[in-house]
């Protein structure tokens, strides 16, 4: 296998009773994340990106379910590849916070408060390594070290009320790396801090990210994160992948109508005061799509056959993928 | 142990909690120096039915024996029953209800349909139906109290762990992978401690009046041990002539379940973080 993780038609189930058959919130994904790549996943909230990267983890809960034909392959450490829609329950749990960690939007809520910094820390080695105490205690600090948090060895015996949303959010990041795993999810890391401090967690999660060789997935809706951290992006819609890129095309020349309306809604520091920019309409919830492209409501170049027909992912462009049936036609229009 | 004292000084600090604490340590310790305290041992007899005295500060019963010894000795069968049954009750409907919870699906689903079952009977109806079948006697009395107090754990652990099983950091729990029963017991347990606790305190007044009326329709304590229930009970048919000898017992019970409800109150509200101002 010659990437990291391989997702084929992925599809998530919400259960809604034996007599109804289960809708789907999340369909026919398909992505391929490499070694040592930041792969950004962006879309409107309720777009299924965050439940995309449960399923990674084996986080999904009844009513939620992993549809049938799915697959996700993911190379280990030990070069054997496993089939994570099949795994069992023991071995997914050698799997997370060892080869495949997660750092959660709300670092204020996503530490117990019953617990010291230390223990938490330290709860993740004892589950995957053999350490003792002293030793636990030594990768501890070093790891608080390392995502720059100031007088770490206070820092260790504090509780999580102690500490600022960012400095949470550094020990979030500790807690996902201390094992190095091979692959790190990010559920919009930032999204709960003020700018400065994305900023800095941002360049820590590049930094942290080259020295340990891990590859990660940026689940955002922050366009500004995207452009600043990833090189593969993954645009999300209505539990579809509607375009998928390199970040370059995605900014440049980016194909769907969707897309380029996100960007288009970027607000920016400077320039003339005009009014922001909106795409109208909202996400249609999961069970109401229309037959069609789901994006066809919402859509201003929408025609007949966008409502009756489903676009394909075509590659439009060498590793640039679209679902639109307008594609070359819209771009000969504006020209 | 910290948050424990923390808990006990904020009790101390609600007046209607120095109450209840008041009342409970110098319930137990009555019940621990009964023997130290009381001026005759429960079973001797003597002259009956003598009026309160300085002799008998509580009077004597149909068989003379002194009131006074009898309700110390009742109260360490009462207390001893109440946190006996409690404990089963507590242990086994705490058990259920964390697994109910957080197994969900067909697990909770039989559970709790039991302990629905449980529930539909009327508590005194099942109580006296268990110890029918389990016997009389003080150990079987407390095995019968114990069970009818499953369901109430059960229901208030289970929907504690439940709310606390969507926490963010019970998520991240087991995203770095930690197992099944470390998770439960490290970072859901703590969530269910504050209702638990609550429950504790109602359920061992409750516990108290149900083996009272256990022993007082005959099925519960039996003679000669001393428990108020049985004395109640015995000094029915001659209530109208010596009215002290059932005031007595029913005083304490009364007395009792007041306690341990102000005491429970109290620590709901120092427990409960949604009160918290």
């Amino acid at each position: 296998m010659e990437h990291l993780l391989e997702m084929r038609n992925l599809s998530i189930d919400l259960f809604r009773g034996k007599k109804q058959p289960p809708v789907k919130l999340v369909e026919g994904i398909d992505l391929n994340i490499d070694k040592k790549q930041t792969f950004g996943v962006v879309g409107e909230s309720g777009c299924g990106k965050s439940i995309t990267c449960s399923t990674l983890m084996g986080l999904l809960s009844f009513p939620l379910s992993v549809g049938k034909g799915s697959s996700i392959r993911f190379q280990r450490a030990d070069g054997s590849e496993v089939e994570l829609t099949n795994v069992s329950k023991a071995e997914m749990r050698r799997i997370r916070g060892k080869e495949i960690s997660m750092i959660f939007q709300e670092p204020m809520t996503a530490l117990d408060p019953m617990y010291t910094i230390e223990e938490q820390i330290q709860e993740t080695l004892r589950f995957h390594t053999d350490m003792n105490r002293a030793q636990m205690h030594a990768a501890a600090l070093e790891m608080l070290q390392k995502v720059k948090i100031p007088r770490a060895e206070e820092v260790l015996k504090d509780y999580p009320h102690h500490l600022s949303g960012g400095m949470l959010q550094r020990v979030m990041i500790a807690i996902a790396l201390i094992n190095n795993p091979r692959l790190l999810i990010a559920d919009e890391p930032t999204t709960a801090l003020d700018v400065t401090i994305q900023a800095q967690i941002l360049d820590l999660m590049n930094d942290l990210r080259e020295s340990y060789d891990t590859s990660v997935i940026m689940i955002t809706h922050d366009l500004g994160v995207i452009a600043e951290t990833c090189e593969q992006v993954a645009v999300f819609y209505a539990g579809q992948v509607i375009e998928q890129a390199s970040v370059e095309a995605i900014f440049h020349e980016a194909a769907h109508p969707y897309t380029s309306g996100l960007l288009k809604s970027v607000t920016s520091l400077g320039g003339a005061q005009k009014e922001l920019y909106a795409i109208r309409g909202t996400v249609p919830t999961a069970g109401n799509f229309s037959a069609g492209c789901r994006f066809a409501d919402r859509c201003e170049y929408c025609e007949e056959r966008c409502r009756a027909q489903v676009p394909p992912l075509v590659e439009i462009a060498p590793g640039h993928l679209c679902r639109c049936f307008l594609h070359p036609a819209r771009k000969e229009g504006e020209a | 142990m910290k948050s424990f004292l923390e808990t006990l000084r904020k009790l101390w600090a609600d007046p209607m909690g120095k109450i209840g604490m008041i009342g409970v340590f110098l319930l137990i310790a009555m019940a621990i120096c009964a023997p130290l305290l009381a001026p005759y041992p429960y079973d001797q007899i003597g002259m009956r039915f003598q009026p309160p005295s300085a002799e008998h500060i509580f009077g004597t019963d149909k068989f003379g024996r002194d009131i006074f010894s009898r309700v110390l000795y009742g109260a360490q069968v009462s207390i001893q029953v109440g946190v006996i049954a409690v404990g089963i009750g507590a242990v086994c409907g705490y058990l259920l209800g964390l697994v109910a919870g957080y197994f969900e699906g067909v697990v909770d689903r039989v559970i709790m349909c039991v302990m629905d079952v449980l529930f539909a009977f009327p508590s005194i109806l099942l109580a006296i139906f268990i110890s029918a079948v389990l016997g009389k006697g003080i150990g079987p009395t407390m095995v019968a109290i114990g069970i009818v107090n499953i369901p109430v754990f059960c229901r208030t652990v289970r929907a504690a762990v439940i709310s606390a099983k969507g926490l963010e950091y019970v998520q991240n729990a087991k995203s770095v992978g930690v197992k099944t029963w470390p998770l439960l017991l490290h970072h859901i347990s703590p969530n269910v401690v504050a209702p638990f606790t609550v429950q504790v305190t109602l359920a061992l007044s409750g516990a108290i009046l149900t083996e009272a009326t256990l022993s007082f329709l005959g099925m519960g304590i039996q003679p000669p041990s001393p428990s108020w229930g049985s004395m109640l009970s015995e000094a029915r048919a001659d209530m109208a002539r010596s009215p002290w000898v059932a005031l007595f017992p029913l005083l304490f019970i009364v007395v009792t379940i007041l306690i341990f409800n102000i005491l429970g109150d109290s620590l709901r509200d120092v427990l409960d973080p949604k009160l918290k101002v």
